[in-house]
């Protein structure tokens, strides 16, 4: 008896018979973007799309991370935050004692869900369309942690922001043996399904509160 | 099973199934249009909600200078994966097994609805978290999960409006465009506490708190979830990444949270290689959403330790999807990313609105491939290659390049062909063949028709019986001219050749 896989791959065949390019004949992988006027150029697109979307920007410098990360909890009215494994100890330090700082110990979706923020660093940001992606590794915890809690503080290296989509994805290549899930974010959560009228909030962060950090 | 020669002579079988049990004795096309059109109610929602997307959609995409480029790039990208679609299966195949993911391959709706409810019934939980996911809705797949006593929950805000005011989707990307916001609110206070927590009472139509209810509502059977179900807008061959597009973070809950997901994909969404999402993460949410780029997007290869599903199963369907694969032409409706960018700017959906389409998939690219992947035994799937004006802004606006009038066309001729001569139309085209074989005759009659022009003046003709007066009922004959063009030649050039 020919299993599905067979059947379905017999047919693929033989529906294409026409064709006759070998695989791969379109050559390099085409790569359509836009080019950057300068660093600075791009950072200010970042931060003009990223702001777009209804998150919050603050730039602050390499030593400012550790006061905004603590000004952005108090704004909120934050009183619990999970901090993943392998954040930069300076990042955490100022948070005000009334805030329950929780670390990852396998917290349960419901553990989670009653804890107000997250503070995540991230991989790479893209200007040309204000996205920032995670890719879970130290510092950004696993998927879970920055989309249960309601605030997400995250913090992103202007050095990290690349001008358009193309380069990004070239950089976030999966490493063969240990590929890392990805995550990205542009802007708080978001619908549109009501009268195509888009409303910020739904499941994930209703919140987004990017640092960016430059030198 | 029909079957279709390919030009190597190699018979691949026909379309799978005729139609999808909901949509069996669906009316044809123009029938159930013309009472669509009469819900005047629709009709706002629908003009109002394309006006936006449309505007939406045309400031993002100027904002992209190349952006015909892309579409070539997405379209060479997409050309190139069909060509060797088996080759490309197999290597995503492999690379999602290297990740720890089960592969599984369904030939049909029956077969994939099959695993999936095998897979929940192994789990031992009678309830699923759903992902947005046109595949599973081609396949009728909460329907069969309904039949085993396993509640399939849709967690997009638009499909959990559909799913409580039990009702058809009638759009891809917007299922519930057709509801405006007092409507929702309505289905909210009514359906809500009948399937988990209510409502709040002091619901207004607002879409903020709208939305806030369904946060609320959801949130419950997020936390509680063992099994996820989604689709998957890419498949990354090179990778094997799973790839998911969305809004709300609905779809990340459900791909994070439970502890096994089950993924359904259409074997023509796959992508060749990794940097071919450089291309498409453009060219999807820009065309979609009229977005830079959607909220978020989830990647995932395989099963990632400590994070997320440990038990990850991909289910490849084929569906009909060979059977469009194997003509040459009508081929190219593969290339289709489900952004409904062809919808929204469709004179005729726009007013007839989704459900007239009788299919999950409306609008233009539902006409090009409800024909090809359910075949043409159906009176809707019949008529819908007539259901466009060919005015081609469905192309203009495709990012895929999928040259949608040219397969109306294309399939207009297929369903012309098989119904044979022995019909009004088949005899009104052998008239008109008889007439233009000859010079002569074809003079004689321009000459009578002047005449008639002489007697009717500039009245319309009086209706006729049968299908050529339902024909003429539908459109204005212009004036017979006052002379004929070769009459006109004659005087003007004395009869110069």
């Amino acid at each position: 008896m020919t299993t599905a896989k067979e059947a379905i791959l017999a047919r693929v065949r033989g529906a294409v018979t026409d064709l006759a390019a070998p695989m791969g004949a379109r050559g390099e992988t085409p790569w359509v973007d836009q080019a950057s006027a300068g660093v600075a150029e791009t950072v200010e697109l970042f931060v003009e799309n990223v702001v777009d979307y209804k998150a919050e920007v603050v730039r602050v410098g390499p030593d400012g991370v550790g006061a905004a990360v603590a000004a952005a909890l108090t704004a909120y009215g934050v009183q619990s935050v999970v901090v993943p494994d392998g954040t930069d100890p300076g990042w955490t330090a100022a948070i005000p004692e009334g805030v329950r700082q929780v670390s990852d110990d396998a917290l349960s979706a419901a553990a989670l869900d009653s804890i107000d923020a997250v503070v995540t660093s991230s991989a790479v940001g893209i200007a040309t369309t204000g996205t920032i992606v995670l890719d879970h590794g130290p510092g950004q915890g696993r998927r879970a942690l920055s989309l249960v809690p309601d605030v997400h503080v995250c913090v992103v290296a202007a050095d990290a922001v690349v001008h358009d989509v193309p380069e990004a994805v070239s950089r976030l290549h999966p490493q063969a043996g240990m590929p890392r899930p990805l995550t990205w974010i542009s802007g708080p959560s978001a619908t549109s399904d009501i009268e195509l009228d888009r409303v910020e909030g739904v499941h994930g962060p209703r919140t987004l509160h990017v640092i960016l950090v430059e030198r | 099973m029909s079957a279709v020669p390919t030009s190597a002579g190699m018979p691949v079988p026909g379309p799978v199934q005729e139609t999808t049990p909901t949509f069996v004795g669906m009316p044809k096309f123009p029938y159930a249009a013309r009472s669509a059109l009469r819900n005047t109610q629709q009709r706002r929602n629908l003009a109002h909600a394309t006006e936006v997307i449309r505007a939406k959609r045309a400031k993002v995409v100027a904002e992209v200078p190349r952006w015909e480029e892309l579409r070539q790039a997405g379209a060479d990208a997409k050309d190139e994966l069909l060509g060797h679609l088996a080759d490309y299966l197999v290597q995503a195949e492999e690379a999602l097994t290297r990740g720890g993911a089960v592969v599984h391959w369904a030939r049909d709706a029956a077969e994939a609805n099959q695993i999936v409810v095998d897979l929940v019934k192994a789990i031992g939980t009678d309830e699923v978290v759903k992902v947005k996911s046109m595949a599973t809705q081609e396949i009728e797949l909460n329907e069969a999960l309904e039949a085993e006593g396993i509640h399939a929950w849709e967690t997009d805000l638009a499909e959990l409006i559909v799913q409580l005011g039990h009702d058809r989707p009638s759009h891809i990307l917007v299922p519930a465009i057709h509801r405006n916001r007092s409507e929702i609110r309505e289905i909210f206070r009514r359906e809500m506490g009948l399937v988990g927590r209510p409502a709040p009472d002091d619901l207004t139509d607002e879409p903020r708190r709208l939305a806030e209810a369904a946060r609320l509502h959801l949130r419950e059977k997020f936390l509680r979830a063992k099994v996820a179900i989604s689709g998957a807008n890419f498949l990354v061959a090179e990778t094997g990444t799973l790839v998911v597009v969305e809004s709300e973070g609905n779809g990340r809950m459900c791909l994070t949270l439970p502890e096994t997901l089950i993924s359904v994909v259409g074997i023509e969404k796959v992508l060749p290689t990794w940097q071919d999402l450089g291309t498409f993460l453009q060219l999807l949410p820009r065309s979609s959403t009229g977005e830079r780029m959607n909220p978020y997007t989830s990647m995932w290869s395989g099963v990632h330790e400590g994070d997320g599903p440990q038990n990850v199963h991909v289910v490849l369907i084929d569906n009909g999807r060979t059977h469009v694969l194997a003509d040459p032409v009508g081929r190219e409706a593969l290339r289709c990313i489900r952004c409904s960018a062809c919808l929204n700017t469709c004179p005729v959906y726009e007013r007839a609105g989704g459900h007239a389409y009788g299919s999950v998939y409306p609008g233009p690219i539902g006409s090009i491939l409800n024909p090809q992947l359910r075949g043409t035994a159906s009176d809707v799937d019949r008529s819908l290659p007539f259901a466009s004006t060919l005015c081609g802004a469905c192309f203009e606006a495709c990012p895929m390049r999928i040259d949608i009038p040219k397969l109306l066309v294309h399939l207009r001729a297929k369903v012309v062909d098989a119904k044979g001569r022995n019909n009004a139309e088949g005899r009104a085209m052998a008239a008109g063949a008889w007439l233009f074989a000859d010079a002569r005759r074809l003079e004689r009659a321009q000459k009578g028709s002047v005449l008639a022009g002489k007697v009717l003046g500039n009245r319309q003709p009086p209706p006729l019986p049968g299908a050529m007066g339902m024909w003429l009922g539908a459109r204005d004959i212009p004036d017979l001219p006052a002379q004929t063009f070769r009459q006109w030649w004659d005087a003007r050039e004395g009869g110069r050749s």
